[in-house]
């Protein structure tokens, strides 16, 4: 097959792409600039569109001996990821960028190019694993639990994974950095990429504030009482503790957390953490990565990056779901995926849009 | 199976004349610094003389006015910058450069940062749609305050679209108001006569591998009365200019390959230009609306660079189309600058008043010495596929979801 290898210069894409081309499909390196001003990051040591990034992707091409181009997606970068990241917050809502780049980046603006230029498919360096029986193709998690990424490609649907390649879901990350290593690439220790690539700083707030603007607000507890005040309740994430400054302490002395984030009225409400606790949990922009289940089904619920996962019973109607877990879960902020489990294999996600107790 | 290569990238480098090869090899087998003052080092610093009078023979310079660099970008730095600071410290005023709008970045590059740094004013020479820039404008230009110009430069000939610059009337103003002049000739050497003398310029830029020296060797003609401030200081070797080791075997070659460019040029002329009006011709008789950038007319070798093919493919992005006739094995360029490899929509084109998503289509194949008619042939074979899978690909990845 013609095949994409999506480099970001890092040392999971590396091997990934290498490993493309020993199993004998005809490779072709592409390095996304998601950066509109990729010069000024220069000084960024992670993210995914430094220059630094794209000549360690070029260095890597030219060893495995694949030809290597940088496509310019920073357009739609910015409108489909970053924009709806700040749309999302400003709404009050916890958004995870990285799946969402997946969605409408890499399986979707690079896979549709590189099809219309003639290629079958795009590969990557994320850590899953796709599973082709008599069932059709299934997404599964990686072996390395610790570095499973099958969680944000839970927005693949079907078409998407029928031309997607993982190949390094059944190795190890320190296999990977050791397989680097032994075919002599210069990213063989390359640190790992974390946090959101486009917030250089790793400042989410901050980041968000100089975008949105300051909106200060109350922050008040369960009663209504004014306990604090804010500088804008999207830098707010339901179930967090720390970076509050309340004023008023309770007279039981009991922690209090993020409980609920009003946009509208820029109103952050803290609780105690029992009130975190939630198990019902709605979710909208469902995707089914295979067949779509009938009735209720039994799933594994995973609502955050290498979080955990749940028992719970999903049923689904139309472009909903209403998950049920069976026990509460922390923390759980709209926004967020759900992605849901049958074992190893990704049935499909939804965004949460709400979330109760029984 | 891989296709064989069609190599259309000339501008960007040709490949060495089997009598350079020749010639470098046999000077690499010898040893010698040419300011060593022993037999060895005579004989070494005899061959690098030599090639200092063959060069000047062939460019219509005197030896004395032959700087050897490492290339061409060496050498505009070297004119731009050394210019610059020689010409503002014999009269403080002198902090303006008059410069062409389609200069090489090499020489664009240089006047940014000298705006950043040193306070440089810049006057930007413009374009009409074919890249020609007008004498009574750099006129206009200089008459605004004669006494603050410290340098005016414009390419002898443009290395994306093959737009050959009026440099003749150009030095012509220049000297009128004792304003030195510098010629970047980078793309001029082997495919236009170059008449250092007659050209009336000052300074002129010139690099080997695009005519078929090896990489890494170039020179600055400077007339004997121009000032300049060198870049390296060190051993003091090219009167002081451009201090450094002279690199024997490359001057040597450097010297084989512009003897050999001069004494060729008439029929090289006429070789490219038939196989370039063969390529504009046959790309635009495939229907895509494809346009040339730059003046053209049918074997006309003094307006347009005579290997230089330049078109522009509405609706497709310059880089898909480049990938997809690399795929099949025709290589060639977009002709313009990357950041951080992504081709930005270029200077030149828009300085022509191409409009940006035009620019974006511009596909860039040159010509040299080794093409022939086989390699038109299978750049036409290739490009319609190349163009409908272009366009499909633009289309696809337009607007967000």
């Amino acid at each position: 097959m013609r095949v994409v290898a999506a480099m970001s210069g890092g040392v999971d894409s590396a091997v990934a792409a290498a490993r493309m081309v020993e199993s004998g499909h005809e490779v072709v390196g592409v390095h996304l600039a998601l950066s509109q001003s990729a010069a000024t990051l220069r000084e960024s040591a992670r993210g995914c569109c430094t220059i630094e990034d794209a000549g360690d992707a070029r260095r890597v091409a030219d060893r495995i001996g694949i030809p290597f181009y940088v496509w310019d997606m920073a357009q739609r970068f910015r409108q489909d990821v970053v924009e709806d990241f700040i749309r999302e917050y400003a709404a009050g809502r916890t958004p995870n960028p990285c799946l969402r780049c997946n969605e409408r980046i890499k399986f979707s603006a690079l896979l549709d190019k590189a099809v219309a230029l003639g290629f079958d498919a795009v590969a990557t360096g994320h850590y899953a694993q796709i599973v082709d029986d008599e069932s059709g193709r299934t997404l599964h998690r990686a072996v390395d639990m610790a570095k499973d990424q099958s969680y944000v490609l839970g927005v693949l649907d079907a078409e998407q994974l029928a031309r997607a390649f993982f190949p390094l879901g059944d190795t190890t990350k320190p296999q990977i950095r050791q397989e680097a290593a032994e075919r002599g690439f210069s990213v063989a220790k390359k640190p790992d990429s974390h946090d959101i690539c486009f917030i250089a700083d790793g400042d989410t707030k901050g980041w968000l504030t100089r975008r949105l603007g300051e909106a200060p607000g109350p922050i008040v507890d369960t009663d209504g009482e004014v306990v604090g005040e804010h500088d804008g309740a999207f830098a707010y994430t339901v179930g967090q503790r720390r970076g509050l400054g309340l004023k008023v302490p309770r007279s039981d002395g009991a922690k209090r957390y993020v409980v609920d984030v009003q946009p509208k009225s820029s109103t952050v409400v803290v609780g105690t953490e029992d009130l975190l606790g939630v198990d019902v949990i709605e979710g909208d922009h469902l995707r089914w990565c295979g067949p779509r289940p009938q009735g209720e089904v039994h799933v594994g619920a995973q609502l955050r990056a290498h979080g955990e996962e749940f028992p719970a019973v999903a049923r689904a109607e139309g472009d909903t779901v209403v998950v049920r877990l069976d026990r509460r879960a922390r923390g759980v902020a709209p926004g967020q995926s759900v992605v849901l489990y049958d074992g190893t294999r990704v049935i499909g996600s939804a965004t949460v849009a709400s979330s109760t107790r029984a | 199976m891989v296709p064989a290569t069609t190599y259309l990238d000339h501008a960007a480098t040709s490949p060495v004349l089997p009598c350079v090869v020749e010639a470098v090899t046999h000077q690499l087998g010898q040893v010698g610094n040419a300011s060593s003052l022993h037999a060895t080092g005579r004989a070494a610093r005899r061959v690098v003389e030599e090639s200092r009078e063959q060069i000047a023979d062939a460019l219509g310079a005197r030896p004395s006015e032959v700087i050897f660099t490492s290339g061409g970008t060496e050498s505009d730095n070297l004119a731009v910058k050394g210019s610059f600071w020689a010409r503002r410290a014999e009269d403080r005023r002198r902090d303006r450069l008059i410069i062409g709008a389609i200069e090489h970045h090499a020489v664009l590059d240089c006047v940014e940062y000298l705006v950043r740094h040193e306070g440089a004013q810049v006057s930007w020479i413009t374009v009409d749609e074919q890249g020609r820039a007008d004498p009574q404008q750099v006129r206009d230009l200089i008459e605004e305050d004669p006494e603050s110009v410290a340098l005016v430069s414009l390419m002898w000939a443009n290395n994306e679209v093959g737009t050959v610059e009026p440099v003749h009337e150009v030095a012509q103003v220049a000297h009128e108001h004792g304003i030195p002049f510098h010629t970047d000739a980078v793309q001029a050497i082997g495919q236009l006569p170059v008449d250092f003398a007659a050209s009336g310029a000052d300074l002129l830029s010139l690099t080997g591998h695009k005519f078929g020296a090896p990489l890494g060797v170039g020179a600055l003609l400077t007339r004997r009365d121009a000032t300049l401030v060198p870049l390296t200081h060190g051993g003091g070797q090219e009167r002081q200019l451009r201090s450094g080791t002279l690199v024997v075997p490359a001057i040597r070659g450097l010297a084989v390959a512009t003897t050999y460019a001069t004494e060729h040029l008439e029929s090289e002329q006429d070789h490219l230009v038939v196989l370039r009006d063969k390529m504009i011709q046959g790309a635009i008789d495939q229907g895509f609306d494809i346009r040339v950038n730059g003046p053209h007319q049918v074997g006309d070798v003094t307006h347009r660079l005579a290997g230089n093919v330049h078109l522009r493919v509405p609706g497709c992005d310059g880089d898909s189309l480049l990938y997809l006739l690399d795929a099949a094995g025709v290589e060639c360029s977009t002709g313009s600058a990357c950041q951080a490899g992504v081709p930005q929509p270029s200077h030149v084109l828009l300085a022509m008043g191409v409009p940006e998503e035009d620019a974006r289509g511009a596909l860039r194949l040159t010509l040299g010495h080794t093409s022939t008619d086989a390699d038109v042939t299978a750049f036409l074979a290739a490009l319609p596929a190349a163009v409908e899978r272009a366009q499909r690909a633009h289309d696809t990845t337009r607007g967000g979801s």
